[in-house]
């Protein structure tokens, strides 16, 4: 029928071809005869043909390429429908020789008058690029270019197309941000949660955190504090009001009416865009709505449930006027039942403990047993979690013990056993209670923890127990495996406590076969030394198992996400970066003004000033006293023309003092012309730049004490790499600590430490840290050039939390500054047992010498050397403590190899350094 | 994004697939069948499931599964969103969504499904612009297109996906020119054993059904809109308007469409229409319960309360159910244990009731839970949180429409713990 001439009967026999593609089976077959209707004029038998050629051209590559010019002539049709549709089926065609067409084809589609076709060119963008991956620097153009578009039916696309094929290439966001966030309300839905979900991230790297509000600085202190130093007074950190960004403001101002939309998708990303950027006392407002979505469908509710759950672990008031909503209706399905009995066991307090409890007891009664089940652990979770009411959940407990079903009753006992672990109080009552029950229950996991319970707390019912022990020895070979052990556990526990009794059971237990325990026990009749052993074994107080919530560890995945959803990291996922410490520089998001450089010469400029300034130092220097006097003066002359470079004279501080000491006798030169030298470099470098802090890329952040383990106390620390003030020998570390408890935390301080010897530099106790607050304390500690881990002890009034830094080696450098000559020299001094080298394959976005000077500086602190070859980079640092040279140099072969070659004293850090570097270039 | 959808019937079999971008082979669907064996019922299947290479979001309506296989990662309500997008535009093309309409217009769902996605990401999901490229089938256009081997592929780029107004094309025509809008409310509440409301609010939405000429621009207001707590709109209301002068403006999708959906605020206290006594007992040891139950009308200012369906999952241990309803018939499937009164309208001076026994699996001892009343049932003329639509006016064309509201409250989750 494909080949009659009548287009009706063409028309049916696709119809039913593509009936069959529907079906899933096979018609790959036809091929040849559907190709040659490509050309057809009736626009319906068309289209058949295209969905039938994107299904099987990848399988007939070579039949397919006939149709590639019927395409490319329609490209050119003066119908902007056709031109877009031709585009669409043309890159759907998976056959890699058309790369090139199709290349030529999404450039000029670009730069189509409709904003049809330019849709249709950003989609194009990403099936070329997940066939041919190559075309990416080419791809990256066009879609710079239609970043720039200003249809909102191009936005959505091309957002899109940038999250799939350059989503770290933040930079091409800087220019259309402002113009994004104002189409955003009349872009179409589906491209207002890609383009959400990328201003998400853009923000939380382009923005400082609006959290730090309200923390409290003791401006005295820290005053008092930096006056002994009189360079470095500077702190980054100092408190200062915060200010949020306009641009911040923007997104979050004009992202709000989109919270009304009828999409749920959208709804959820702005829910997840304010959790995540807006002030915490802003994030209310999307409560209303998240509430709202659990109207819709089954799926919704399911997605939605999951976030709450996680928002009301940390924020309890956001849904508590709401908790009604969250009420089970018996016909939910069963995970949403447990989902919704989840959030409800986050919001219990103090004040509605009794409504939640009173909800509960119909929960329990239900006939789905799961649920039922669930819901027996959420009563022991509110029970440990809220002393007051631990003792009448332990009632109600007790009542379930006679419930007629299995599982709950099993639950239940499980449940109890935990709580009297968390509270071991005078609870014989239950425990008698429970043994009386002992016949009835017959689930092994029930019996069992009944028997432990026995043995655990033996001296508190001594009559029981071995009445239990008596009955259990009698039913012993009937057992369940995990009964039995805990019969025989009980046994042995029972001997120990009171041996009398027990004399006449254990020859039950010893016909069977409880090696172990009769090893354990048997001997102890003669030796005392053991007894205390097994004693110690058997009875030891056994840590208090935390009833907590499975949600508790979702937070680290974004909102909204498919990983928050299966709490993994599903593949695509992008990492939401923390705030950063400083906000870049803002200007870039100005549209009129040329982006400030980006280049190479930057670094250059660094270095030559760093050189000038040494060139300064040495030549005023001849005592210590008198150098820094001078390079006070420099700074301050220079800092009247350019900020930057006195920061850069600050922080070249101490360098230029270790130069010194190398350099014996130091050349006399008058301070004029120093200082002359040091001005004419600085209008070289255009006034906006700010590049002097030496560690480049993203400060990594580590966490230091969570806030679920630190009862509300959480710190996160990073090395500031800035060479320490109180002592030369010290790393520097910024440690920010945040409150996020709901009452405020007083004296927090530096406790103990372990190795004993190990010399910290502690901050000043915080008297108080107000809920929510966050202050940021600078540490110095001695490494002594190890990477062994520092142990401290955080305390606050009442509690103590030890945790521990663990520097990586390139924490523990200062970049020095040299020559290339010098470098050389230094070199030649270090080699053979003091060289180590190894051959590396670098990932082909860090083969520019900018991209191997981040990664390798992101890595290490050390300083750049700047080099006459272009193949040869060299880098050099000095150690914290011993002030050992370190010598980076990096050869590059060809095919992104390169020779990676470290010279030191230290050899274990050497090896050390190599295998972090080697992983910072390899990976992109 | 979207890789594949599979549609899966109720029998378990795949009976549609489509990719947008290479073919996934449709062993993947294994895992789902295994988390659908896991799951006791069928709305209890996880709505994201792993697999090692892919992931599976699916979406449950009309008893047919739609699994949409994702490779990377994507917020999983884009794409449940979605898949229920699909869903509801088939059910507006075929008028229902069953797996026979599905099969019938295989066709149509495929041309569909390649308008509305392009690589995995949604390109037309606006019925509107669908139905400009798509003509759905009717019975007269089957006809007339084998006739004269016409198409039902619109031959031109619908205009609205250019405008500034996508939701309408241009050029409508009617000779009639009429809008329609209705209120309607649901309440959803949770009555506890003594008659106490433990929670109850109430959702509405207003869906209208607009056929104007050319380009209206409506503005809708209400005498109360301060009960309207939280709300949603349809994208073609105007937000500014709305914040400033709580005054509905928009130019409407041409056809039905659903204009608002609002949460009644809840410090006002929710009116119940009916009440339910109700003595449902187990005695053990014997094998026979007491079933008794009667219904009343209450707070429902003076409207007739009408289609009332009870329905109630009685306990597994119920054998069979000998029931005598005053009004209605009643239904009782003893597989499911589905008990269904069918009660029609509530007369004030006759109360409805449904007396009688259950007979219990002998030796089975006493269920320990009562089972649950959910209540379905429709008032007309009234809105009960007492929302009132104030006025309706037209700009932009010179013709008058003919206007019409109508109100009408349901309950939504209504449920009675006994």
């Amino acid at each position: 029928m494909l080949e009659s001439n009548k287009d009706s009967l063409k028309l049916e026999a696709m119809k039913r071809v593509v009936g069959l593609i529907a079906k899933g089976k096979n018609a790959s077959e036809l091929f040849p005869a559907v190709v040659k209707n490509v050309a057809s004029k009736n626009i319906e038998l068309k289209k058949l043909v295209y969905v039938y050629l994107v299904r099987y051209a990848e399988e007939q590559q070579d039949l397919a390429l006939l149709s590639i010019s019927t395409f490319q002539r329609a490209l050119k049709d003066p119908n902007q429908f056709i031109r877009g549709s031709a585009l669409r089926v043309l890159s759907s065609i998976r056959v890699p020789i058309i790369v090139p067409i199709m290349m030529l084809a999404i450039k000029e589609a670009a730069a189509d008058l409709s904003p049809y076709v330019r849709k249709t060119s950003a989609h194009a963008i990403q099936k070329l690029y997940s066939m041919d991956p190559d075309q990416k620097e080419q791809l990256i153009e066009v879609i710079e270019k239609l970043l720039k578009d200003k249809s909102t039916l191009v936005a959505g696309s091309v957002v899109m197309a940038f999250e799939e094929v350059c989503p770290d290439r933040i930079d091409l966001i800087h220019k259309n941000y402002r113009k994004l966030c104002n189409l955003l309300v009349d872009v179409e839905e589906w491209g207002q949660v890609v383009i959400i979900s990328m201003l998400t991230r853009y923000a939380r790297t382009q923005f400082t955190s609006p959290w730090k509000e309200g923390a409290m600085f003791d401006e005295n202190n820290e005053k008092a504090f930096y006056d002994s130093d009189s360079e470095e007074k500077k702190d980054q950190t100092e408190a200062q009001p915060y200010i949020m960004d306009p641009d911040h403001r923007l997104l979050l101002r004009n992202t709000k009416p989109l919270l009304q939309s009828r999409n749920t998708a959208v709804v959820m990303s702005v829910a997840q865009l304010y959790w995540h950027l807006a002030p915490k006392h802003e994030v209310n407002i999307v409560t209303k709505s998240l509430v709202r979505l659990l109207r819709s469908h089954r799926e919704v509710q399911y997605i939605v449930l999951q976030n709450i759950a996680t928002m009301s672990i940390q924020r309890k008031g956001m849904f508590e006027p709401f908790m009604k909503s969250f009420y089970v209706r018996s016909t939910d399905a069963t995970h949403i039942k447990t989902l919704k009995l989840e959030i409800l066991t986050n919001l219990a307090n103090e004040a509605n403990i009794s409504t939640i409890l009173r909800e509960f007891q119909t929960y329990v009664k239900s006939q789905d047993k799961a649920f039922a089940a669930a819901t027996i652990q959420a009563i022991g979770r509110c029970a440990t979690n809220i002393s007051e009411v631990t003792d009448t959940c332990l009632n109600g407990l007790v009542l379930l013990l006679s419930n007629r079903d299995e599982t709950v009753v099993a639950e239940s006992v499980v449940v109890i056993k935990k709580l009297l672990q968390t509270q071991p109080t005078q609870h014989s009552e239950i425990i008698k209670h429970m043994a009386k029950l002992f016949d009835n229950i017959t689930v092994s996991m029930a019996r069992a923890s009944i028997l432990w319970l026995m043995g655990e707390y033996c001296e508190r019912v001594p009559k029981i127990a071995p009445d239990v022990l008596r009955k259990m020895a009698k039913t012993f070979t009937a057992e369940e495996d995990i009964v039995k052990l805990q019969t025989v556990n009980l046994a042995a526990k029972l001997y120990l406590t009171n041996s009398k009794q027990t004399k006449l059971l254990t020859h039950y237990d010893i016909r069977d076969r409880t090696r172990f325990i009769r090893q354990l026990i048997v001997p102890n009749e003669k030796s005392g030394a053991l007894n205390k052993y097994a004693r110690r074994i058997l009875l030891a107080p056994k840590p208090a198992p935390v009833l907590e919530s499975a949600f508790k560890d979702r937070d680290r995945y974004q909102l909204g996400t498919l990983s928050h959803s299966l709490n993994t990291k599903a593949t695509g996922y992008l990492e939401l970066s923390d705030w950063p410490a400083v906000a870049p520089d803002q200007s870039v998001r100005n549209v009129e003004v040329i982006e400030p450089v980006r280049n190479p010469d930057t670094l250059l400029i660094i270095v030559l000033l760093h050189a000038c300034l040494i060139l300064t130092h040495k030549s005023g220097s001849e005592s210590e006293e008198e150098s820094s006097e001078e390079s006070d003066k420099t700074s301050s002359d220079s800092g009247k023309s350019s900020s930057g470079s006195e920061k850069s004279s600050s922080e070249s501080e101490p360098e230029q003092k270790k130069k010194k000491k190398m350099t014996k006798a130091p050349q006399k030169k008058s301070k004029p012309t120093a200082n002359l030298c040091l001005l004419r470099f600085i209008p070289v470098f255009p006034m906006s730049l700010q590049v002097t802090t030496p560690s480049f890329g993203p400060v990594k952040t580590y966490e230091l004490l969570h806030h679920m383990t630190g009862k509300g106390l959480s710190a996160k620390y990073h090395f500031s790499r800035q060479p320490c003030l109180y002592q030369p020998s010290m790393v520097a570390v910024q440690v920010i600590l945040t409150n996020s408890s709901d009452h405020s935390l007083e004296e927090i301080h530096i406790g103990d430490r372990s190795p004993a010897s190990l010399n910290i530099h502690c901050f000043n106790t915080i008297e108080r840290l107000e809920p929510e607050a966050s202050v940021t304390v600078s540490m110095g500690i001695d490494f002594s050039d190890s990477t062994q881990a520092a142990n401290f002890q955080l305390c606050t009034k009442e509690d103590q939390f030890s945790v521990s830094i663990q520097p990586a080696v390139g924490e523990l450098l200062m970049p020095s500054t040299m020559t290339e000559q010098d470098f050389s020299k230094e070199q030649g001094k270090l080699l053979g047992m003091n060289e180590t080298s190894a051959t590396i394959t670098m990932a082909t976005a860090n083969t520019s010498s900018q991209a191997i000077s981040k990664q390798v500086l992101c890595a290490a602190n050390v300083g750049v050397v700047s080099s006459s070859a272009n193949n040869f980079h060299r880098f050099a640092g000095r150690t914290v403590s011993s002030r050992a040279l370190v010598l980076v140099s990096l050869e590059l072969k060809e095919s992104s190899t390169a020779l990676l070659t470290i010279n030191t004293e230290k050899s274990v850090m050497a090896s050390m350094l190599l295998r972090d570097l080697k992983q910072a270039l390899a990976q992109a | 994004m979207i890789h594949s959808l599979f549609l899966i019937n109720a029998s378990g079999d795949i009976f549609l697939e489509k990719h947008w971008k290479s073919v996934v082979s449709r062993s993947v669907c294994d895992y789902f069948f295994e988390a659908q064996e896991r799951a006791t019922e069928p709305e209890n299947v996880p709505p994201v499931i792993p697999t090692p290479h892919h992931y599976l979001i699916s979406v449950l309506r009309h008893r047919i599964y739609f699994v949409a296989v994702i490779q990377s990662e994507v917020p999983p309500l884009f794409v449940i969103e979605f898949l229920h997008r699909v869903v509801d535009t088939f059910q507006d093309y075929f008028g229902v969504c069953t797996e026979a309409a599905i099969k019938d217009n295989v066709v149509v769902v495929y041309e569909l499904l390649e308008e509305m996605l392009d690589n995995g990401f949604p390109l037309a999901t606006e019925s509107n612009i669908l139905k400009e490229l798509i003509k759905p089938p009717t019975i007269l256009r089957t006809m007339v297109n084998t006739i004269t081997g016409s198409t039902n592929v619109g031959e031109q780029l619908p205009t609205g996906q250019l405008s500034v107004v996508p939701w309408r094309r241009t050029g409508v025509k009617y000779t009639n020119n009429e809008a329609y809008f209705d209120v309607v409310e649901e309440i959803d509440a949770i009555i506890d054993k003594s008659g106490s409301t433990i929670t109850a609010e109430i959702q509405g939405v207003i869906d209208a059904c607009v056929k104007l000429t050319g380009m209206p621009d409506l503005t809708l207001s209400f005498m109360n809109p301060r009960l309207l707590d939280d709300v949603s709109f349809h994208p073609c209301v105007r937000f500014k308007r709305w914040e400033a002068e709580r005054i509905l403006s928009f130019i409407p999708p041409d056809g039905n469409f659903r204009l608002l959906s609002y949460h009644v605020s809840s410090q006002n206290l929710v009116a119940i229409p009916v009440y339910i006594k109700h003595n449902i007992t187990f005695r053990e040891g014997s094998s026979q319960g007491r079933f008794d139950l009667t219904l009343g009308p209450k707070q429902t200012m003076g409207k007739a309360v009408e289609s009332v369906l009870v329905s109630s999952q009685l306990p597994r241990g119920v054998l069979n159910a000998n029931l005598n309803p005053s009004q209605g018939t009643y239904t009782f499937d003893p597989v499911t244990k589905m008990l269904s009164w069918d009660v029609g309208k509530i007369n004030p001076q006759k109360l409805p009731s449904l007396k009688g026994t259950m007979s219990l699996q002998a030796g089975a001892s006493k269920p320990d839970e009562n089972p649950t009343i959910n209540i379905q049932l429709k008032i007309q003329q009234m809105a009960i949180s007492g929302l009132k639509v104030n006025r309706l006016d037209m700009y932009g064309e010179k013709y008058k429409p003919f206007k019409g509201i109508k109100y009408m409250t349901k309950a939504g989750k209504f449920q009675v713990r006994t």
